[in-house]
């Protein structure tokens, strides 16, 4: 009887029924949408973090900010000479290392001794600046008038009633064209590959480096930036006359890689006039859970360095990445919550609503004896299958909607101050030349939703609640009706 | 067998009490017949509303077999409904989405009779009250006389010592009013049910052996015998083909 009473009312009243199961779907469907975009927020975090560190990599050691020495303009300069050619195309690079604040190699086995420590590597990560381009000479000319003056000229060298002058000499034509290019250069140990900037990518095209090659004139590149320069393997470049061949092309497993070319570490530090110097220690944790107390150890023991964890380099994640993350655990959450409330309130009191209009009704199940405990199961077993019902259509758009959102991808950038470069950018606007690019990497995410069966989980205890929420103010109010009601005439 | 003394009745709303019935002393033996009647508001459904357990005097007692219905605990006095009273309601008070045979068989829900018993039970009294034919029928297909066959139907399928009805009739016409009361005094004559009705028709109050005049909360029996024989039930009876309920 509980089972058919229970499908006729329903059935009778599918108007209100869908008024209650749409409520709480909504409500519902939006927990699933927050949630899974949340998720994917998430997610995208963890690519940022781990493109930049890398797969095993749980902290870096960088040097200490120190303020830039007075008389020091840190920005580069180039020096080209003057020929007598009347148009010469010149070449220069300008070297230095990122955020000019290197540390000594040797740190890098003092910081593997470290207690908690399991290896660490080293990086030198080089800005390169190229700068190629013509110069043009101007050319002098004398200038002739003529005339039928019979005083003297200005400018002429004299003598009158000439019938011409020669004017002074005038530089005409002549100037520069020049193309900036930009691009960064990591050194890394070819010994030691699984840490260190190379371990956030996968080589797509020829081979890695082999642990023989430490000083050897080879080259990865990224495919971003292989693609731009339409180098291939085997391809050859030039950087400040050091002739270098692509042996591999990496991929980056996440987005942008912040890296174009990876060299061997020594080829790096003779690059950048950083003979024996790193600019990032890459550090893999014995213990994931002691990373605090591993940080610790090694800015206690190594003085001048700034140890930083991905915990402090999620807190330094800003851009639309951030922006989205904030919102959807913010906003997205009270707005769950909101809707949420409201559509529990709404079924509660529609559930009341159709007790009232039922008064006769239940009056007459417990004037035929029904206790008031059967009764309440009829209006709670039907808030119920509202609930079920408002949960399966709330799943399912909600489904909908992170399906929706993972099939758009929305790119969201995620910028991160001082990473594992290693230190704040100089100061910019050096004398003729571009600002000194600070160190601020900036990478671009697809937004994925992924629904976890635990979301799924919260939703069916969401239908459940609600419908239980809404039966209960029901069935309280159906429980409390008297036998007598149904005398009542009216309906 | 039912024993009221002092039964009052009050009302409390806002700052106004009104007592529906004062001091009403009434006994009713087992297989008597009682007709109800008074003016509007006069106490008659009160006063069948404490008979049927349905509500609690305020003062004095309501004993059927011994048992005050005034103390005893809501779950008894549920059960007791259950088991001994059967009600006919003037509106009839089928639940619209179920068929007559589920409206039945809602009367014996609470008395844990499986539901294929119940299916049965509920077939054979729908039967007995001439809709055998109308089992699968929702109460919007029946007619005004239909309907009320069906709450008959409900009310005695868990075969009740009582049979309680408020103005069975009130929403009949005249035709459709006498076949009902054909029908009531044929089951009740043929079960030797203890029969209360109330009723404002005068034509059905003349009839009764016993007949209770409330007003203003005030009872005034009257012993009437037989009645006039108008309502043969044995007549009644088989002109309604009931087959022996």
């Amino acid at each position: 009887m509980f089972g058919i009473y229970l499908k006729r009312e329903l059935s009778r009243r599918k108007k209100a029924a869908l008024v209650i199961a749409m409520g709480l779907a909504l409500g519902i469907a939006l927990v699933i949408t927050v949630n899974s975009v949340s998720a994917g927020m998430n997610q995208a975090q963890d690519k940022v973090l781990k493109s930049l560190y890398g797969l095993g990599t749980d902290m870096t050691v960088t040097k200490a900010q120190s303020a830039p020495k007075a008389g020091t303009s840190g920005g580069p300069s180039f020096k080209f000479g003057a020929t007598s050619s009347s148009s010469s195309s010149q070449s220069s690079d300008r070297v230095n290392t990122q955020g000019g604040q290197v540390l000594a190699s040797s740190l890098v086995t003092k910081v593997a001794a470290q207690k908690g420590v399991s290896s660490a590597v080293g990086s030198l990560t080089l800005n390169v600046t190229k700068v190629d381009g013509s110069f043009t000479q101007g050319k002098a000319k004398s200038t002739t008038t003529s005339g039928s003056s019979s005083g003297s000229q200005q400018g002429g060298p004299g003598g009158g009633g000439g019938t011409s002058s020669t004017g002074a000499p005038q530089v005409q034509g002549g100037g520069a064209n020049f193309n900036v290019n930009s691009y960064s250069v990591a050194g890394i140990d070819v010994t030691n590959q699984t840490l260190g900037p190379l371990s956030t990518s996968k080589i797509t095209s020829g081979k890695t480096f082999t642990a023989s090659q430490t000083n050897a004139k080879v080259a990865v590149v990224s495919a971003s930036y292989a693609k731009s320069k339409k180098y291939k393997v085997g391809s050859t470049f030039k950087i400040s006359s050091t002739k270098f061949t692509v042996i591999g092309i990496a991929t980056p497993n996440s987005s942008e890689s912040t890296i174009d070319v990876y060299l061997p570490l020594k080829q790096a530090q003779t690059l950048g006039d950083s003979k024996n110097k790193v600019t990032t220690i890459y550090v893999k944790a014995t213990d994931s859970k002691q990373i605090s107390a591993v940080k610790s150890t090694i800015q206690k023991n190594i003085s001048g360095t700034t140890v930083t964890t991905s915990a402090d380099l999620a807190s330094t994640v800003s851009g639309s990445l951030s922006t989205a993350s904030n919102l959807a655990t913010s906003v997205g959450k009270w707005l769950s919550i909101a809707v949420l409330v409201a559509a529990f309130l709404v079924a509660a009191l529609l559930t009341s609503s159709a007790v009232s209009r039922r008064v006769r009704e239940f009056g007459t199940l417990k004037a035929l004896g029904w206790p008031s405990r059967k009764v309440t199961r009829q209006v709670v077993g039907e808030s119920m299958v509202n609930g079920l019902i408002g949960g399966g259509l709330g799943i399912a758009l909600g489904l909908a909607a992170a399906y929706t959102v993972t099939a758009i991808s929305p790119k969201l950038t995620a910028q991160l101050g001082s990473t594992g470069g290693g230190g704040q950018g100089g100061p910019g606007g050096g004398q003729g030349g571009p600002g000194q690019q600070a160190t601020q990497n900036t990478l671009e995410i697809a937004l994925n939703a992924p629904v976890s069966l635990t979301t799924i989980a919260l939703a069916v205890g969401l239908a459940v609640t609600g419908g239980l929420i809404a039966g209960a103010m029901g069935g309280w109010r159906a429980s409390r009706m008297r036998p007598a009601d149904a005398l009542r005439s009216v309906s | 067998m039912y024993k009221l003394t002092g039964v009052t009745k009050r009302y409390t709303r806002g700052k106004e009490t009104v007592e529906a019935l004062r001091g009403v002393d009434l006994t009713i033996e087992d297989g008597d017949q009682l007709v109800i009647q008074g003016p509007t508001g006069g106490g008659k459904s009160t006063l069948l509303q404490m008979i049927g357990g349905l509500d609690r005097p305020s003062e004095g007692s309501v004993e059927l077999d011994g048992v005050n219905l005034a103390t005893i605990s809501e779950a008894k006095l549920t059960r007791l409904r259950a088991e001994k009273i059967g009600i006919i309601f003037q509106s009839f008070n089928l639940i619209p989405t179920l068929t007559a045979q589920e409206n039945v068989e809602t009367a014996l829900v609470p008395l844990g009779v499986k539901p294929a018993e119940r299916r049965e039970r509920a077939a054979e009294a729908l039967t007995s009250v001439g809709l055998g034919d109308r089992l699968k029928h929702a109460p919007s297909e029946l007619s005004g006389g239909q309907q009320q066959r069906v709450a008959i139907a409900r009310a005695l399928v868990k075969k009740p010592k009582v049979l309680l009805a408020d103005e069975p009739t009130g929403n009949l016409d005249e035709g459709t009013r006498d076949d009902i009361m054909g029908l009531l005094e044929g089951l009740w004559h043929e079960y030797g049910l203890t029969f209360i009705m109330v009723t404002h028709d005068s034509s059905i109050a003349r009839r009764a052996p016993r007949l209770a005049t409330i007003k203003a909360g005030q009872i005034t029996l009257t012993e009437q015998g037989r009645g006039n024989g108008q309502f043969t039930p044995q007549q009644q009876y088989a002109q309604h083909g009931n087959q022996g309920y």
